[in-house]
Order: structure tokens, then sequence, then C-alpha cells
């Protein structure tokens, strides 16, 4: 194992950067050891730079009382990789029904509160648990969606679910569960963090509410920055690119994801948004599945897209496109998020970017479980050849060849 | 004329072009000619399997694609999903893989989920033919609606068809869309705003078709009508105010369809709700077409399972030469071109 030697890897063409941030993951563990471990999840973090996660409580048993975040924080140690920041439940079990134990939750480690996956649907719970988070200091992390409105949705509805014969997801679901969120982070005066937001109007409501002076926040994926509805009939080509790529078969359930792969013009929404600070973090929803989850029918599969290797090359993609500016996209994965979880980014956390090195996803190359991504078998340019922790050099990638001068 | 059949599946003709479709159907003339003769059986298929895989309940089509097969002579095998291993939680991956173990030459799939049979024809070496998937697709129905309206209307260019009802829902108003437009015909969609996919009722429409609230005008001087059956679900999951209503406002009564042009045809893909979507007057009425979509139906389908397996040389059925020269032999190793000549 080699030492960190910044100089030297800049020298030698490398972007080195502070390690990143991902306020998003499910590591799976306890319950879905089949979909993703504590230690494979976080060193599929580390093969994508992230040297700091936010574990989601959605687990069997969910997180949401002390003696699981004590042990989570326990088995994310032994596995000498990332570093895993608690999250816990909103809800007691995760079942909308009454506040899990906020302040004790809080001292015994929890950065956040998320219910993730589901929303908190009974507003006036919601309210107390804003109300709650704001005494415990720690900002609530909400899953915005009217269940209601997004029913049986298993894609964005618009002109492909039409054409498609599937249920769809309107935007609505999105933008009217984050009209309702607002208004209550406005009674509470907590800091609320929206996550995942993935429509043209969702930012537009997140960008009034921050001119308002409202403590939110949002994030969003790099799925849904590359990424549209097309996928799901087969199209291939990423947001950014002229020329359509080959089509694949349609339905295939790696492009089912919550929220739905959403339309071009929310694509190009969400990276004005991101370049104007509306958003203020990219997390990656990183959702392993094992793929008895997944190789079943469209209608049947489970939502998620596996997505901590490749969210670096994604946003490069767009960065390279013009999209916006690399200290942007470095920002969001950094400074971003940890300012919303009022932390100071770790002093000795540092990602090495090879941005010229280009890779083709396999299921066999992803250290993740989680197999699970419409990447599979396509070529990616710029790759994590280091991610370290503290100082501790704890991944190691491909430093032979040197890198090609960065563009 | 020389057409070259490349197609390994029938899913849905949605990428289809008008020369595939037009060689379908001009197939399924001769086909029609079989099913005319004292005894309804040709040759060409002995020998070979056809599977038929329905995992939604199913009479018509299922028997229609029984007729088809035994009309050319194949072997046909049915799997429905009483009866089967489906029922007990099987995977449909794991079906699959039964499938392709048991072989077979044409695997006939009809499944309750948007885009099964595309799953299921990357993992079996037959041939995959969509006999409907979910609120998706139903090729195998707008071909052979396109068929009886050809028979009837000839050339279908300029053609004004209205389908009206529960579009939201239909395999069949997909896959009629998808034949009848490449044919020239433009679409008229009409039915209560609820049941038009969101996309389409603000105006996102695939080209040649258009949305007309309004059933009298949407059938003001049309060149014919499909009407869509209307499940009783529908007003439950609130969509509908009552089927009451609903059969006042978009049913086919004989004062609406008496406005479309002159001898304009009236079709239903069936089971029909007589007095719903359609008065009994009009589906047995002189306009009707519903029992000729039937018998159709047969012919279209042993034209695409004659395609499929022996790959398309029309002569072997219609032609002079004697069909038994082909009986059990290979498929004629025709070259496959990408795209029809």
């Amino acid at each position: 194992m080699t030492t960190f030697d910044r100089r030297a890897l800049e020298a030698a063409g490398y972007l080195v950067v502070p390690g990143f941030i991902d306020l998003h993951v499910h590591l799976r563990e306890p319950g879905f050891e089949d979909s993703e471990t504590i230690a494979s999840g976080a060193r599929a973090a580390l093969r994508g730079g992230f040297t700091t996660v936010c574990a989601m409580p959605n687990t069997e048993p969910a997180i949401d009382s002390p003696g699981l975040i004590a042990e989570l924080v326990a088995r994310a140690k032994a596995a000498n990789a990332a570093r895993v920041l608690p999250v816990a439940t909103i809800t007691r079990g995760r079942k909308g029904k009454e506040l899990a134990d906020l302040v004790e939750l809080a001292a015994a480690g929890a950065v956040a509160f998320s219910d993730d996956g589901s929303p908190v649907d009974d507003a006036r719970l919601f309210r107390s648990a804003l109300e709650y988070a704001r005494a415990a200091d720690r900002p609530v992390l909400e899953h915005p969606q009217d269940l209601a409105l997004s029913a049986r949705g298993v894609m964005h509805e618009g002109r492909v679910s039409a054409d498609l014969g599937l249920p769809g997801i309107p935007a609505a679901a999105e933008e009217a569960a984050i009209a309702r969120d607002l208004a209550l982070a406005k009674l509470s005066g907590a800091r609320l963090h929206l996550q995942h937001v993935s429509t043209a109007r969702s930012v537009e409501l997140v960008r009034r509410a921050k001119a308002d002076g409202l403590a939110v926040t949002c994030e969003v994926t790099p799925h849904h920055l590359a990424l549209t509805d097309a996928w799901v009939a087969g199209d291939r080509t990423v947001a950014w690119e002229g020329r359509p790529s080959p089509r694949a078969t349609p339905f295939d359930a790696s492009t089912k994801v919550n929220p739905p792969l959403r339309t071009e013009g929310d694509v190009r929404a969400l990276w004005d948004a991101l370049a104007d600070g509306t958003i203020d973090a990219i997390a990656t929803d990183h959702a392993p599945h094992a793929s008895v989850k997944k190789d079943v029918e469209y209608d049947l599969a489970a939502f998620g897209i596996s997505g901590l290797e490749t969210a670096l090359p994604l946003l490069l993609g767009g960065v390279d496109a013009g999209w916006a500016a690399l200290d942007t996209v470095i920002a969001a994965l950094t400074t971003g998020p940890a300012r919303v979880l009022g932390i100071d980014v770790p002093d000795d956390d540092w990602t090495v970017v090879d941005r010229a090195a280009t890779w083709i996803v396999t299921a066999a190359g992803l250290a993740s479980k989680g197999k699970n991504t419409p990447l599979l078998g396509r070529e990616l340019r710029g790759r994590v050849v280091m991610s370290v922790v503290g100082g501790d050099v704890r991944y190691e990638g491909d430093l032979r060849a040197a890198p090609l001068a960065v563009r | 004329m020389k057409v070259t059949w490349s197609r390994r599946h029938v899913l849905e003709t949605d990428d289809w072009s008008r020369e595939e479709i037009e060689h379908v159907l001009d197939t399924a003339n001769g086909m029609l000619e079989v099913l005319s003769r004292p005894i309804r059986r040709a040759p060409p298929l002995r020998g070979r399997t056809v599977i038929l895989f329905f995992a939604e309940a199913s009479t018509r089509t299922r028997v229609s694609f029984e007729l088809a097969a035994k009309a050319l002579s194949a072997d046909v095998v049915n799997i429905t999903a009483t009866g089967s291993s489906v029922e007990k939680g099987e995977s449909l991956l794991d079906t699959a893989r039964t499938l392709e173990a048991l072989g077979g030459d044409v695997l006939v799939i009809r499944h309750g989920s948007s885009g099964a049979p595309y799953f299921v024809a990357q993992r079996v070496g037959a041939a995959v033919i969509n006999a409907g998937d979910g609120a998706h697709a139903h090729p195998t129905q707008g071909l052979l609606d396109a068929y009886t309206l050809r028979a009837k209307l000839g050339d279908l260019a300029g053609k004004r068809i209205v389908v009206v009802g529960d579009v939201l829902h239909s395999r069949v108003a997909r896959s009629d869309i998808n034949a009848l437009v490449p044919l020239g015909a433009r679409v008229t969609l009409s039915g209560p705003p609820t049941l038009l996919p969101a996309a389409w009722r603000c105006g996102d429409l695939p080209s040649g078709v258009g949305y007309e609230p309004d059933v009298d005008r949407a059938l003001d001087g049309a060149d014919g009508v499909i009407a869509l059956r209307l499940q009783r679900e529908r007003q439950e999951a609130g969509l509908l105010p009552s089927i009451r209503e609903y059969a006042r406002t978009w049913g086919l009564t004989e004062p609406r369809v008496a406005t479309m042009r002159p001898g304009a045809p009236v079709m239903h893909p069936g089971p029909m709700n007589e007095g719903v979507e359609i008065d009994a007057a009009v589906a047995h009425g002189a306009r009707s077409l519903i029992e000729e979509q039937v018998t159709n139906g047969v012919a279209v389908r042993m034209a695409l399972l004659y395609l499929l397996i022996a790959g398309g040389e029309p002569r072997l059925i219609v032609g002079a030469e004697p069909p038994t020269s082909i009986a059990g032999g290979e498929p004629p190793a025709t070259p496959l071109p990408t795209g029809v000549v």
C-alpha cells in the first residue's frame, strides 16, 4: 500500500480533491445482506471516491433505537472502509405512526433522521418530527412523495409511460409533497433536507423557498442528472450526448428507480439548479438489490439503482459537456453535503481521480453486491484511483499508467 | 413482389415498416384461403411445436392461436396460469428457463405485466409472439384489426379510424395505433380524460394520432370505429363517475355510428359489454365486422407463425408447388438482410 502524496499525484496529472460525502446510501445490513452489507457497501463507496456515507435506516430491523446505532457504528468501524454515518428513522419502525426517540437517537450518534423510501404521510406527525429534530439539532432528510398520486406507478408519467403502457408516477407526486414539506418547515423552523429531487418544478419550489429564507436544502442523484425516462423504452443516450447510443431492450428493470427517471427538460433544470446553488448536494441514493429483486417483470421489480461506483464518471460527463463547472460538482460532493449535516469536511480524507481513464462497467467489476445499474456494459470516462480516509489509503486502483493530460 | 422476412419475434409493431405489416397481411390472405378449404389444414409446420403460455385468463386469443397453429399442422402445447406452477409463485425467470429447456419453435405469451414478452424473448431460443402484455401491446390484435379494415376499406391511406374507450389500460389501442398508422391511417382516440394516458391527453401523441374527447365529434365522418372493453373496476378506482354515465356519453349507439361515412365499419376486440361500450344493435348490426375479426384473427396468426418458423416463402402456401415439399424439413435457408426490400 502506498502512502498518500498529494503533490506527487497532482504532478502526475491526477485530480486530487477532498473525499466525497454521500448523504444517501442503502447498505441493507441488517436484514438484506443478500443485496449489500455494510462492508461491501463501504468498499463500493471508496471505489466511487466517497470517503463518508450516510446509511439510510430502512433495514430490518429499521434503525430506530440507540442500540442499533451502536451496532451499526461498530460494524462499520470493523469494515475499515468508508466512514459510515448512521441516519435514524423519523418514526418508530419507519411505520409513519409515532415518532422515534429522536433526542436519544441524536445523542447515540444519529447524524440525521429519515424514513427514506416512504414519506411521512401524516402532515401533523411530520410537523412534530421537524420540531423535535430542531430541538435535537439534526436535519430531517425527507423523501418527498405523495403516495396517493404516485399510486401503483413504476416510471415517470409522460409520453414514454403512455407509449409503453406502464403506470406512471406524475411529477406532481413529488412537487405536491415538497410544497407540503416546505410549508411545514416554515412552521417549525427546522432544517429540512429534501432527498433526490427530480423535477424542474421541484427545484423551482426549493429555489423560491430559499429566497424566502427557509432553512431548506436538497440533493440530486447522478442518475437523475444523466438519464431520462427514455431509458425505460430502451434508449441508452446520456442526456448530454448528441448522438444516440445503440438501443437496449425496453422494460429493463435496471431503469426502475424511485423517484423515476424524468424527462430531458427536468434533467436540464436539475443541472441549472446545481449551478445556481439551489441544489446543495449530489447524493447517489445507492440502492443495491439482489438479482432476484430485479430479474423479474418490470412492475414487480424493486426500485433502485446501484450508484456509488458510477457516480463520478457520470458527473464528469456533464462537466465535460459544459453543463456545470468542475468546482460546482466537487463542492456538491464535499462541502455541500457537509453543510447539510452541519459537520466539517474531514481534514485528511482525499479522493484521487484519473479523469482520462476509460473503463467498462461490468457486474464482476463492481465492489457492490448490487449489480443493478443500467450502465452495465457501458464505457465510462473518469475513474477514482485512490481513496484516503483520515490519511490512510483505504482504496488504491490502477495507478500504474500515468494519466493523460487533464483537460 | 419480393419481401424478405427478418423478424425473430413479434413483440410489438411499433418499429415495423409499412412493407413488413403489408407482408403479414398479404400472407394472411393466403391463410384465409386455407381456412376456407373443406379440410382446414396445411402441412408447412408439421413437426414444429408451438407453446401457448397464457399467464392471464384468455379464451379467445388462446383458441385463435391454437386453431392457427393446428391449421398449419404444428404441435400445440398449452400452459395456462391455472394448472401450471405459475400459480404456485414460480418466477417468470424460472418459467422462461423451463420453457427454454422444453424447447419449442414458437412461444406465444400472454402476461399481465407490460414488457413480460421482452423479458422472456431475451431468455429463450424460441421465436416469441406477444399475445397481450399488461397495458402495453397486443400486436396480433392490431394486425388483425388492420387486416379487417383493409379488407373492408381497401388502402387505409388517409382513412380516419376512431378508437373509443379505456385507452389508458388498453393494449389493443396501442397496437391498433402501431399497425394502422404505418399503413397511412389516422387514428382519433376518444373517451373519458381519466382513461387516456396523461401525455396523450395533453397533446403529446404518437404521430398520426389525435384525441377528441367528444365521441360525437370524433365519429362524424369517420371511416371506422373500434370500441374498447370497459372494465367495471375503473369506476371503483375513481376513474369514472358511473358506468351508466359512460355508456350514455361514450357508448356506441346506432345514431352515433350513423354519423360515420356510409358503410363505415364497427369493430370490437371482445369480449363485449353490450349496453356499455357498444349497444347490441350496433354490435350485431350491418356495420359490425366483429365476427370477421375473429376469423381474420386466425388467419393473421397463421401468417405470423408461418413467417416466424419458415422465414417466409409465400409460394409454399398459396402457390402452385405442393406444400408437402417442405413438410418436416428445415426452414428454407434464405439470407436474412436487415430490413425489408
